[in-house]
C-alpha cells in the first residue's frame, strides 16, 4: 500500500522512459507516415531499374501535400541522415513541382534533381519506409545497408562508435582499478584507526563527496592545465623547463584523473562498511597459527572484503560507463566517452533514433556485465554499505 | 507511444505549477545564449519593452540546438515563446514545423521609412525568423605574448613554425573546414563550391590534420577568452563579441585578426503553438526595430542587421569605447569576410560532423 507512490514514481520517471528509448531506437515513422502511397508502390519495385512513371507522380503529389502541412522538413531531415544532400534535393524539387504544369513526372523530377534518376535514391526511400527498422543499430555499430540489402561497414572516415564504445569500457576499467588501489588502504585505515582519528579522515573523504561535481571537475582544470598549479610546481622545482610543460588536461589523462577522484568515495564507502565488520581477532588467530603478516592479510583479511570490493567495483564501473560532464569538460579530443556522443545526437544533430540505439546498446552492455558479475561473484554477496 | 513523454511532461508541469504559474500567466519567455549577450538584450530590448507595454519578460538561457524546442512542440507543452537561434537552426526549425512563420510585412519600417524587406541585410530575414545581430567567428591572440611579429592573416593561424604554440578551435566541422580550405589557398568566394566535393573535403581535413596536434578544442563560447587568459593557447578561434568583452571590460590585451572572418546571423523565432503568439510577435517586431538594434550595439560588439541602424551606432555603454571599429561589418574588417552558408551546413552538416568526430577520435 505505502509502496504505491514510489512505484508510480519509478514507473513514470524510470521504467517508461526506458521503454520509450527502446521503442524510439527501432521506431521509424517519418517516411511511412508522410509518404505512405509512395512506399506502398515501391514495395512492388524490384530495384533493377528506375521505378515506373506512376511512382514518380505519387511521390510528387505526396511531397506537395507534405509541403502544405509543413511536414516536408521531417521527411527531408530523415532522408538526409541517410544520404547527405537529400534535404536540399527535396526542397528544390518541391519548389519546382509547385510550378510544374505537365504530367510527365519522371522526366521532370530527374530534370529538377539528378538524384531522382539514380536507383540508389529510391532504394534508400524504400528501405527507410519501413515503420520499424534496425538501421539505427547498424549505424551505432559503424555498419550500414549496402546495395541489395547486404550489411557492409561504413566508409573508414565515418567509423567511430565501436571505437568509442571500446574506449568507454577501457577508461571505466582503468578508473575502477585505480579507485580500488587507492581506496583499499584508505578504507583499511578508516576501519582500523581509533575512532577519533578515523572520524577526521571520514570527513576528508565525505567533504569532496558532498561538493558539486562541476566544482570538482573545474578545480582539476585549474590544477592540471599548462599554466596550472601542478605544472608550475614541476617547473619551479626545475624538473622540466618552462617551454616543455606537460599536457595533463583536455586529453585522456585529464578524464582519468578527474573521474578517479570524483568516483573514489563510491569505492571507499562500501569497502569501509565491510571492513568495519571484520573482527581483528581473525588476523590475530592467523598470526598465532604461524602465518606471516602478508600471508595472513592475503589469505584471511582480503577474502573477507570481497563483498565490498565487488560492490565498489560494480558501482564505480557502472557510474563511469555513463559519465558525461567530466569527460565533456576535461576530455579534449581523446577523452570523450560514448555518453558525449549520445548527447551530441540528442542536442545537435537531432538524430534521436541513433541516440536511442546508442543508449540501448550501453544499457544492455551494463546489464550483461551485471549478469556476468552475478554469475561469478553472486549478487547476494554484495554489500553496498 | 508518445505517452511517456507526454505524461512525464504533464507531471513535471504539475510539479512546477505552483512555482511557475504566477509568472507564466502573463510574462513572455525569451530564450537566449546567456552571458554578456543576454545582458545586451536585456538592456536594449527587454527593459524598454516592459517599460512601453507593461509585459514582464522572463529571460532563460540555453546552449543552442533545437532539442528542447522539439521536445516542447512534440509534447504540446510550450513554455518558451521567443528564441534566439542561429541561421541553420532557423531554417531547419522552420522546415520541421517548430516555428511560427513571421511575415516581413508585419515588421516595422526603418527609421528612414524604408520597408523592412529592404532595410534588413540580405539573408537576415527568413520565413520563420527575423535577424537581430551579425556576429562573426574570428581568431584572436594575446598581444602581450608577442614581442616581434604578430599574426595578421588566417595563414598565420595554420603556420605552427612561424607562430609556435597551442591553438584553440571550436569542436565541430563548421568554420574549421572553411578556414582549412582558405588557408590551403582556396579563394574566399569559392570555399563552399570546393567544400561540396569529396576532394575538397579531403583537402580540408588534410590541412586540419597538419595542425591537429597543436589544437585544444572548445565547446562553449565563454571558453576561448578564458583559454587565452590562462595561457593555455597562444591563439584561438572565438566569437568576436566575447573577445571584445574580455578586451574592454577585463582590460586584456587581446587582438582580433579579422582576415577571412566567417560571419553569421542570430535571429528571433517564435515557438510553434505558444499561447502568447500575439505578444511574441509584438516583441519580435519591437526588438528588431531600428532604434533597439542600434542600442544593442552599444552593449556588445555585434552588428545590427538593419542598414538604418548602422548610422546610429555610438559608443560602448559603460566604457565609452567607439563601437563601429569593433563591428564585424566595419569596412576595414569586412574585406575578406565569408557568410557562413546555412544551406550548405543544413545539407552536409550531419555527414561532415560525423566525419569530423571520427577524424578527431583517431
Amino acid at each position: 500500500m505505502f509502496v504505491l507512490p514510489l512505484l508510480a514514481f519509478v514507473s513514470v520517471s524510470f521504467v517508461l522512459p526506458i521503454f520509450d528509448m527502446l521503442f524510439r531506437s527501432v521506431d521509424n515513422p517519418v517516411v511511412s507516415t508522410y509518404l505512405p502511397k509512395t512506399i506502398e508502390q515501391l514495395t512492388l519495385w524490384k530495384g533493377k531499374e528506375l521505378p515506373k512513371e506512376e511512382v514518380f507522380e505519387t511521390l510528387a503529389r505526396e511531397l506537395l501535400i507534405a509541403k502544405k502541412n509543413r511536414t516536408i522538413g521531417k521527411v527531408a531531415a530523415r532522408l538526409n541522415f541517410e544520404t547527405s544532400g537529400m534535404r536540399s534535393a527535396i526542397n528544390k524539387t518541391v519548389r519546382k513541382i509547385k510550378k510544374y504544369k505537365g504530367n510527365r513526372y519522371k522526366q521532370a523530377l530527374i530534370k529538377f534533381d539528378k538524384r531522382w534518376g539514380e536507383t540508389n535514391t529510391w532504394e534508400t526511400i524504400k528501405r527507410i519506409g519501413d515503420r520499424y527498422t534496425g538501421v539505427q543499430y547498424l549505424a551505432a555499430l559503424d555498419l550500414k545497408m549496402g546495395p541489395e540489402g547486404k550489411i557492409i561497414p561504413q566508409p573508414e572516415d565515418r567509423q567511430i562508435y565501436v571505437k568509442i564504445f571500446l574506449r568507454t569500457l577501457w577508461i571505466s576499467l582503468v578508473v575502477t582499478l585505480t579507485c580500488l588501489l587507492l581506496a583499499f588502504p584508505v578504507s583499511y585505515l578508516l576501519a582500523t584507526l581509533p575512532l577519533r582519528i578515523s572520524n577526521i579522515l571520514m570527513v576528508m573523504v565525505l567533504l569532496p563527496f558532498w561538493t558539486s561535481l562541476l566544482v570538482r571537475t573545474t578545480s582539476w582544470i585549474v590544477l592540471l592545465q599548462r599554466n596550472g598549479v601542478v605544472n608550475d610546481i614541476i617547473v619551479w622545482l626545475g624538473i622540466i623547463d618552462d617551454g616543455s610543460r606537460i599536457q595533463m588536461v583536455y586529453n585522456q589523462t585529464g578524464t582519468l584523473v578527474a573521474m578517479t577522484q570524483i568516483l573514489l568515495p563510491f569505492m571507499i564507502l562500501p569497502l569501509y562498511s565491510v571492513m568495519k565488520t571484520i573482527s581483528p581477532s581473525y588476523m590475530k588467530a592467523a598470526r598465532s597459527l604461524g602465518a606471516s603478516p602478508l600471508r595472513a592479510f592475503v589469505r584471511v583479511y582480503v577474502p573477507q572484503t570481497v563483498p565490498g570490493i565487488g560492490a565498489g567495483c560494480l558501482l564505480v564501473f557502472i557510474l563511469s560507463i555513463g559519465y558525461y560532464i567530466t569527460p565533456a569538460l576535461v576530455g579534449g579530443q581523446s577523452g570523450q566517452l560514448i555518453s558525449n556522443f549520445i548527447a551530441y545526437h540528442m542536442k545537435s544533430s537531432l538524430n534521436w533514433g541513433l541516440a536511442a540505439a546508442l543508449g540501448t546498446i550501453l544499457l544492455f552492455a551494463v546489464l550483461s556485465l551485471y549478469w556476468l558479475y552475478n554469475k561469478i561473484v553472486g549478487i547476494d554477496n554484495m554489500k553496498l554499505g | 507511444m508518445k505517452l511517456p513523454i507526454k505524461s512525464s511532461a504533464v507531471i513535471f508541469s504539475l510539479l512546477t505549477f505552483g512555482a511557475g504559474s504566477a509568472l507564466a500567466a502573463d510574462a513572455l519567455t525569451v530564450v537566449s545564449w546567456g552571458g554578456a549577450y543576454t545582458k545586451s538584450q536585456l538592456e536594449a530590448y527587454h527593459k524598454p519593452y516592459t517599460a512601453k507595454f507593461g509585459t514582464k519578460i522572463q529571460s532563460e538561457d540555453y546552449n543552442g540546438g533545437l532539442a528542447e524546442v522539439r521536445a516542447q512542440v512534440e509534447s504540446g507543452k510550450v513554455t518558451w515563446d521567443v528564441i534566439d537561434v542561429e541561421v541553420s537552426d532557423a531554417v531547419r526549425g522552420c522546415d520541421d514545423g517548430l516555428f511560427e512563420t513571421i511575415s516581413s510585412k508585419s515588421l516595422p519600417k526603418g527609421a528612414n521609412g524604408v520597408t523592412a524587406e529592404k532595410d534588413f541585410i540580405p539573408g537576415a530575414l527568413t520565413e520563420c525568423a527575423v535577424g537581430s545581430i551579425v556576429w562573426s567567428t574570428i581568431y584572436a591572440y594575446d598581444a602581450d605574448k608577442y614581442s616581434g611579429s604578430k599574426p595578421t592573416s588566417l595563414n598565420d593561424f595554420f603556420d605552427v613554425k612561424k607562430f609556435p604554440g597551442k591553438r584553440g578551435l571550436r569542436k565541430g566541422a563548421k568554420v574549421n573546414l572553411e578556414w582549412a580550405l582558405m588557408a590551403d589557398g582556396v579563394s574566399h568566394n569559392e570555399v563552399y563550391k570546393v567544400l561540396e566535393t569529396k576532394a575538397g573535403q579531403d583537402r580540408a581535413f588534410a590541412k586540419l590534420s597538419s595542425i591537429k596536434d597543436h589544437v585544444l578544442w572548445w565547446e562553449a563560447g565563454a571558453q576561448p577568452p578564458q583559454m587565452l587568459a590562462d595561457g593555455e593557447v597562444v591563439m584561438t578561434s572565438a566569437y568576436n563579441g566575447r573577445i571584445f568583452n574580455a578586451a574592454v571590460q577585463e582590460k586584456k590585451n587581446f587582438e582580433i585578426v579579422w582576415d577571412k572572418q566567417l560571419f553569421d546571423f542570430d535571429l528571433f523565432a517564435i515557438i510553434k503553438g505558444t499561447p502568447r503568439l500575439n505578444e511574441a510577435k509584438r516583441f519580435v517586431g519591437f526588438a528588431t526595430a531600428t532604434e533597439q538594434l542600434a542600442n544593442q550595439a552599444s552593449w556588445i560588439s555585434y552588428g545590427p542587421t538593419r542598414k538604418s541602424s548602422i548610422k546610429l551606432i555610438s559608443t560602448h555603454a559603460t566604457s565609452g569605447v567607439k563601437m563601429m571599429p569593433h563591428m564585424p561589418t566595419a569596412p576595414n574588417n569586412f574585406k575578406t569576410a565569408v557568410l557562413a552558408n546555412a544551406e550548405f551546413w543544413a545539407d552536409n552538416g550531419d555527414e561532415l560532423n560525423e566525419r569530423f568526430n571520427s577524424w578527431l577520435a583517431k
